[in-house]
């Protein structure tokens, strides 16, 4: 018990500490990475919580790739952050009444809410013991019977996001030579070939 | 010292504040705007899987895949979105994206 307060203090702490530093960093690749920790000790939150799968997805998805994304970008895009950094403060009173508003409420609701009476009567897909089946198998039963239509629309989201971000950013560019199928198929040969007569020139190569 | 829902629910809370704070924090820089983004939502994802343990109900976990799913999503249009409009204007204040107003 004691193991598990101190590792949930530990990602808890590692989690907020990295992600006030996302915000605060100087340098936009710092703050890339800070955020990758930030979602490493989330999953290590999870993990406590028992959900391994989703642990691991936010890894795979997070880390591999939303923040390889981002690191893509910040890097690739010739930005003067110096120049995006001024003003920085200017917003820093307004921005820290907005957020410890928000925290009070917030806590505030964390403080003083209770379960309904009847919440644990009403649960929909009951969470079996681990040594009974794993996480992600009783995860795949519910996502591909009970919810297979919001996974199905996941799917396209995810199908719309890469078709989009493709279609942004393709651009046609001067002077790139493409293949053409369509104008190699109506090619003929009598439009590339031609036979023309040399006109007999003087001494043959035999005499 | 145990540790109860209201443990996870108030750094879920952290962590979304943290995530507004930074949208007012960085107001000209699109990227750490979007980062903030995703901080509030592993905030909301938080919130979802600590409800769905203590109540033992697996639905909160398929609900957080979902919101998963939503946001690598929305990752991916954002940053494309900011490298055309880097393309077109050669910089990312959030100051100079009013050209299209009337």
């Amino acid at each position: 018990m004691i193991i598990q307060a101190l590792a949930f203090y530990m990602f808890a702490a590692v989690a907020v500490a990295s992600g006030v530093m996302v915000v605060t960093a100087r340098n936009p690749v710092h703050s890339v990475l800070f955020l990758i920790l930030a979602f490493f000790n989330a999953a290590g939150l999870f993990v406590l919580l028992g959900a391994e799968f989703l642990a691991m997805t936010l890894v795979i998805v997070y880390v591999g790739a939303v923040a390889v994304l981002f690191l893509f970008v910040v890097m690739m895009l010739d930005i003067n952050f110096v120049a995006l950094r001024q003003g920085f403060m200017r917003y820093v009173g307004i921005g820290a009444a907005v957020g410890l508003v928000l925290l009070a409420e917030l806590l505030l609701i964390v403080g003083s809410w209770a379960f309904a009476p009847k919440a644990r009567q009403m649960v929909d897909a009951p969470i079996k013991a681990p040594d009974e089946i794993t996480n992600a198998a009783a995860l795949g039963r519910i996502i591909y019977t009970d919810h297979i239509y919001l996974f199905q629309a996941s799917g396209l989201v995810l199908l719309v996001a890469m078709v989009g971000a493709i279609v942004l950013t393709l651009r046609d560019r001067e002077g790139v030579r493409r293949q053409n199928v369509g104008d190699q198929i109506a090619r003929k040969r009598e439009d590339v070939i031609e036979i023309r007569k040399l006109p007999p020139s003087g001494v043959s190569a035999g005499e | 010292m145990t540790i109860g829902l209201g443990h996870y629910l108030t750094v879920a809370a952290i962590l979304f504040t943290t995530g507004i704070f930074g949208i007012f924090l960085n107001r000209k820089n699109v990227i750490i705007i979007l980062m903030s983004v995703e901080l509030m939502l592993l905030a909301v994802n938080i919130n979802l899987v600590a409800f769905s343990s203590f109540l033992g109900d697996l639905t909160g976990q398929v609900f957080a895949m979902f919101v998963l799913t939503v946001a690598a999503a929305e990752a991916a249009i954002g940053l494309a979105i900011l490298v055309v409009y880097f393309r077109n204007r050669g910089t990312i204040e959030v100051d100079d994206i009013n050209l299209m107003k009337g």
